[in-house]
């Protein structure tokens, strides 16, 4: 039971981490909360959605699908609703903020149109296939979602501790006027930092539908203002801290749910913000994108 | 090698640069000098990129260069050194010094950096040290090292020796005396006027965004204009 419990959160929290990882990468180098990043996840999961069960392809397929359709998401994001306000004078340090608000109602609209209002179910091909480990049962599907997380969030460390770009990246977040004087092109930066967030996010979507069995055009907002909670409690901007935050969160809304009541799973998040901002108003880790 | 002309500048409404026209030459160092306020470091950043100049344009090596920006500028070989060092304080001395070579594609990156740890031992010593547990003078021989790594031809600095030791200062000096015999062209803020004129060819006064004196440097560390202008008289 324990160890059921603990499987389950551990699979709850590595897609938290993933949400929150989106968030904390625009977060490190732009200095905004993206509010269109939950629905940026949220079309990830329809494509999912769509692919898997419209066209009958694999699910490499719909990842692929997914994260092309995000990453150009972010990209039109960067473009027409964060770049142009971007150092021009008289424009309120909120107008960015505000404006993905704008993107965010406007992504859950659309998606209204395309994909219609209701839940859709979402089937992985393996979702019924289960392991008995002694009196433990296994789903392959947390396994999957396990995985495919950490080798996520692995990646996502070795590209920005050892790579140019990815040094280029955290440089840029630490300091974008300093990250400019040596030879790095910010603009570029950005848009590719947008980029690989909301490409992360599609990614984490089609990892809620596979671990909830479907999606629907709400789903950005309530798992959007989670990655928030767990980047303000990993330290904003920080991306070891959106990881173990992630993981926090999923383990002790899990356990609540177990030894408590489930009907405070949800405030178990904000709980968690209030108390951390009370003990360490930096978050957990501090600030700054480290690996 | 490196010609401004009349170059205006403003923070908002507030004209901060007027009329700014000065020339570095190839292999020389030459120091701006000026109290606070006077827009040393707006002129620094006005030819780095990090402004944009309202009027005039910047010539380097013939080439008009005076819309670019930061990250242009350091291809074509004008490296900054910014007021307050600006280390990447979350990033290791070695990432710090492997960014200042960011733009370079050649394959003797490894052996610059070597170089680097040799002239400033101390940095080889904490490589793997976040950038940020430096002290003021190790910071500043970093973001030196840092800019080097990036092969200039034109080094600026600006206010190298504040907030520094007078030993380290000293030190701080010698470097850049060192740089320029390497064949780096050096540009060079300062408050400490002495000093600065001490290692430098030609010198300018600047007063209120404007300039109002300049001349080869030892003629310079004997006018005594040159102290009021360091007191920060205003001249209206």
């Amino acid at each position: 039971m324990l160890i059921e419990q603990l499987i389950n959160g551990l699979t709850l929290g590595s897609i938290y981490a993933i949400v929150a990882l989106g968030f904390t990468l625009v977060f490190g180098v732009l200095g905004i909360i993206n509010m269109a990043h939950g629905e940026i996840f949220m079309f990830g999961a329809f494509i999912g959605v769509m692919i898997t069960a419209m066209f009958d392809a694999p699910l490499w397929v719909a990842f692929g699908a997914s994260i092309l359709i995000t990453a150009i998401l972010g990209f039109f994001l960067e473009t027409f609703a964060l770049r142009p306000l971007r150092n021009k004078p008289g424009v309120s340090h909120l107008a960015p903020l505000i404006s993905t608000i704008g993107v965010s109602i406007f992504l859950e609209n659309l998606s209204h149109h395309l994909f219609g209002s209701g839940n859709k179910p979402f089937e992985a091909p393996f979702a019924q296939v289960s392991f008995q480990v002694g009196s433990i049962t296994v789903y392959l599907v947390q396994i999957v979602i396990f995985v495919i997380s950490i080798i996520l969030m692995v990646a996502l460390s070795i590209w920005l501790g050892k790579t140019k770009a990815g040094k280029a990246l955290r440089a840029t977040a630490e300091n974008l006027e300093t990250a400019s004087l040596l030879g790095v092109d910010t603009k570029r930066i950005i848009t590719m930092t947008v980029i690989i967030a909301s490409a992360i996010g599609g990614i984490a979507g089609i990892l809620v539908g596979m671990a909830f069995n479907s999606v629907n055009p709400q789903m950005g907002l309530s798992m959007g203002l989670k990655g928030l909670a767990i980047i303000i409690l990993g330290g904003m901007g920080n991306v070891r801290g959106a990881m173990a935050g992630g993981l926090i969160l999923g383990l002790a809304e899990t356990f609540v749910v177990v030894y408590g009541d489930s009907g405070y799973k949800d405030a178990i998040a904000f709980l968690a913000i209030i108390v951390i901002l009370l003990i360490r108003p930096q978050g957990l880790f501090g600030k700054k994108i480290t690996t | 090698m490196l010609k401004v002309n009349g170059i205006n500048a403003f923070y908002g409404k507030i004209q901060v640069l007027k009329d700014i026209s000065l020339e570095v030459e190839e292999g020389s160092i030459v120091t701006i000098l000026g109290a606070n306020g006077a827009g040393k470091t707006t002129t620094m950043k006005t030819i780095s990129g990090l402004l944009k100049p309202q009027q005039g344009n910047i010539k380097f090596l013939g080439e008009d260069v005076t819309g670019l920006r930061p990250d242009q500028k350091v291809k074509k070989g004008i490296a900054l050194v910014p007021e307050g060092r600006q280390i990447l304080a979350g990033m290791t001395v070695l990432e710090n010094l492997e960014m200042g070579a960011y733009h370079r594609k050649d394959n003797e990156i490894d052996q610059d950096l070597e170089r680097m740890f040799e002239r400033f031992p101390i940095l080889k010593e904490r490589e793997k040290q976040l950038g940020g547990t430096l002290s003021g003078g190790q910071q500043q021989m970093l973001a030196i090292a840092r800019a080097i790594m990036s092969r200039p031809k034109l080094l600026l600095l600006d206010e190298p020796s504040m907030g520094l030791a007078p030993l380290v200062v000293a030190d701080i000096f010698k470097i850049i005396k060192e740089i320029n015999q390497t064949g780096t062209t050096v540009l060079l803020v300062e408050q400490n006027a002495r000093q600065a004129l001490k290692v430098s060819d030609y010198g300018y006064v600047l007063e209120t965004g404007k300039i109002v004196a300049d001349g080869k440097a030892d003629q310079l560390l004997n006018d005594p204009r040159i102290m009021e202008a360091y007191l920060g008289r205003k001249s209206s």
